[in-house]
């Protein structure tokens, strides 16, 4: 964890004031809905369907039990017992009352915790690999840069007001598991040939209606540059990104209207001017923010353990959760574990107060009192001892959260969607839901292997669909929910080769109900196909192309073509 | 006439703000007072001007959408530089008034108008705006408690040129 100073903790206590005071206007009839509005979403605070919804940072997705206890406090006294993990890696809470938020946040800003920036037109919380600091392919520890990043970005004065959000990524391993190219920027940390480090920066990818593929700005970017060159960009986007219609004020708009070329100059124009400027970072910065991090005081263990080993061998359910849940770890002896929040049946990413308190007392006694967020909306205990995993697997199944089903097809990113969401076109959580009734069968799922599937309820994307190696989009047709399924979206390179991609539809949308059917034909199909069990799904989508799935779909085109005819004719 | 907040005090305005027409015609300029034209007819009409930009009875105000560049060479020549900001949630004059100070080196009054808000004003401050013509519905003196918002900053400003971690380092804090 980094340890807030006293001027960190000075701007969050002062934030608190701030937004009591706002609060305060805004109830006196001093602020109008409008610009209160733009004041609250800034602390993360909607309106949504059916009561306020509050969402708070998780910096990082990093939390202590200090802070998980926390929340689960505020959860119980504010709430109705139950918090959702974002896709954002932060917390949301759908029932706060309006004028009892500045109490939150000031509960909250006892546990160096706070809303700033979880939405508005802002520079929203950053995201990172959840492995960070503990996986084997690790170039750097992203959370040191995502705590400088994080500090740049707070409140900054001339950056406040963006012509739209803003999402920032910090990718430090080999691998990418923060989906850097899918963001406003995103870093992906690299070494030059003498061992420096550096950043390769991508701009102007994104989800949302208009997806995009980041372009990279910047192959080597090193890293004392970071804050003056970020500010470049950034200021170019404050000052020329689209300002007049919400659907085209994303970087990604300005980028492409601009032409990639065309924006790396005004960039570097831009840096012209602050490159080498008191912004530049310095080396006793960084090491000032290693140093107010936390870290595990690890024991020197030897790589392998006797009763780990036994219990991988003669107990199939630890061994099956073990293949999925159980991650390396660059310390011999210690794994990385994933607790699933994906069981059939509970809202992808959900968990009650008890479960909060519980998981808190289990990472203290597994993890070294830390744990975090991933982006799959699951936890993730970092540093666990392999002679540990077999009590902890026992202590995370009683709990409901040892679903051996990471990287597998019921692992579903999905929005709140309609059951909470006033943006939302259709319920998703339901067909997450339905999706994981029918595969049930673990067999099965292992046997199809490496897949994800990705649900979201509107075009903005919450549920990451147009990365999922299949994506399924909620909209509205005259007043009914239809989905849309795409297929051949990658959140970005995770295996070597395969890069990050944005799903195409494969035709017209259906019903709820058919949805399971529509799945299980996509899978039938891919396992017709594949070459061998390596080969995932996603890769044979890239081999063979969309037809064959749109034939086990919809028929082959003739069957298809024949029913647009009838279906004009009828019409 | 909105309230002016100058140098964190509430005082008497004696500049006459000029727009354009109906249609878009730039304002005549008053042979008297002290009077802020528009970006569009001092760059028509900059040579007639200067003088009296020089003597300190003419500012210059930029919209949103106006470059500080095309001031570049003028800038020490205004007494006052105003920036519009037409609506509350528009940044860009932020990014102006950095430019005006930092890059381009004014140091006359650099004043904020248009949707000017109490809770603009702390940031609006660290970017180098030292006035504030506030809108006419806010309260000046609740807003003049907007500039304590915050008792420090991460980043580099106006306010403060040298970022929060190379003060930390400098104090010797960990």
């Amino acid at each position: 964890m980094y340890r807030y100073d006293e001027i960190d903790q000075k701007l969050v206590d002062e934030r608190v004031v701030q937004f009591r005071d706002q609060t305060k206007r805004f109830l006196a009839g001093k602020l109008s809905e409008d610009e209160f509005r733009a004041l609250r979403l800034r602390n993360g605070l909607y309106i949504q369907r059916y009561a306020p919804m509050l969402r708070i940072a998780i910096p990082y997705g990093l939390l202590s039990t200090k802070q998980l206890r926390k929340l689960a406090q505020i959860t119980d006294k504010y709430d109705r017992g139950y918090g959702h993990f974002s896709t954002r890696q932060n917390l949301q809470l759908n029932w706060p009352k309006l004028e009892r938020v500045p109490d939150i946040l000031a509960e909250l800003a006892t546990v160096q915790m706070h809303a700033i920036q979880t939405s508005g037109n802002s520079f929203r919380n950053i995201t990172t690999d959840h492995f960070a600091g503990v996986a084997q392919d690790e170039i750097v520890d992203s959370f040191v840069w995502c705590e400088i990043i994080r500090q740049w970005s707070t409140f900054h004065p001339e950056f406040s007001y963006l012509p739209r959000k803003f999402k920032f990524a910090v990718n430090g391993a080999k691998s990418d598991r923060a989906a850097v190219a899918v963001h406003d920027i995103g870093l992906h940390a690299v070494k030059d040939e003498k061992g420096e480090v550096g950043f390769r920066v991508l701009v102007g990818g994104g989800l949302g209606r208009t997806p995009a593929i980041g372009f990279v700005i910047r192959d080597f970017l090193p890293w004392r540059h970071l804050l003056t060159y970020i500010e470049a960009i950034l200021r170019v986007y404050n000052r020329y990104g689209r300002r007049d219609n919400i659907h085209k004020a994303r970087i990604k708009i300005l980028v492409k209207e601009r032409g990639p070329e065309k924006f790396r100059e005004e960039v570097d124009a831009e840096w012209a001017h602050l490159k080498d400027g008191a912004a530049t970072l310095v080396p006793e910065e960084i090491a000032r923010i290693e140093g107010r991090f936390t870290r595990p005081n690890y024991l020197r263990l030897p790589a392998t353990d006797a009763r780990f080993e036994a219990a991988l061998a003669t107990d199939r359910a630890f061994a099956n959760w073990h293949k999925r849940n159980v991650h390396p770890h660059k310390k011999a002896g210690y794994a990385a574990v994933t607790l699933s929040l994906k069981k059939t049946g509970v809202p992808p990413g959900d968990v009650t107060v008890e479960q909060m308190e519980k998981i808190a007392d289990l990472a203290d006694r597994y993890s070294f009192g830390e744990l975090r967020v991933s982006h799959e909306q699951n936890l993730i205990f970092a540093d666990v001892q392999l002679s540990d995993l077999h009590l902890l697997w026992q202590d995370v199944r009683a709990l409901g959260f040892a679903t051996p089903n990471v990287g597998l097809l019921t692992n579903i990113i999905c929005c709140p969607g309609g059951d909470f969401c006033s943006l939302a076109n259709a319920k998703s959580i339901p067909v997450a839901e339905a999706i994981q009734q029918r595969f049930d069968d673990l067999d099965y799922l292992h046997d199809i292997g490496e897949i994800d599937v990705n649900i979201s309820g509107c075009m903005n994307a919450c549920g990451h669909h147009h990365v999922g190696h299949i994506g399924i989009l909620g909209v509205d047709k005259s007043g009914e929910e239809w989905y849309q399924i795409e297929i051949g979206g990658n959140q970005g390179e995770i295996r070597p080769g395969r890069g990050a991609s944005l799903g195409k539809v494969i035709g017209p949308s259906f019903a709820r109900a058919e949805v399971p059917d529509v799945i299980e034909k996509l899978i039938e199909c891919y396992l017709a196909r594949r070459d061998s069990e390596a080969e995932r799904f996603i890769d044979v989508v890239h081999r063979v192309g969309a037809e064959p799935f749109k034939e086990s779909v919809y028929g082959n085109a003739d069957q298809r073509a024949a029913h647009r005819r009838g279906q004009l004719a009828s019409a | 006439m909105a309230t002016l907040i100058k140098e964190r005090r509430i005082v008497a305005d004696s500049w006459h703000l000029l727009e354009r027409g109906p249609k878009g015609e730039l304002p005549e300029v008053p042979a008297r007072g002290d009077v802020v034209v528009p970006l569009a007819l001092w760059l028509e009409r900059r040579d007639g001007l200067l003088s009296r930009a020089e003597k300190g009875t003419l500012g210059v105000w930029l919209d949103a959408n106006d470059g500080p560049e095309a001031l570049a060479a003028d800038v020490r020549s205004f007494p006052l530089i105003a920036v519009n900001f037409p609506k509350f949630g528009d940044g860009r004059g932020y990014s102006i008034a950095r430019l005006l100070r930092e890059r381009y080196g004014f140091k006359g009054e650099l004043r904020a108008i248009g949707d000017v808000l109490h809770d603009h004003l702390f940031f609006m401050y660290q970017c180098g705006f030292d006035a504030f013509a506030l809108r006419e519905d806010q309260d000046p003196q609740e807003a003049l408690s907007a500039f304590n918002t915050f008792s420090d900053g991460y980043q580099t400003s106006v306010l403060r040129p040298v970022p929060l971690f190379r003060r930390r380092l400098a104090a010797g804090k960990s």
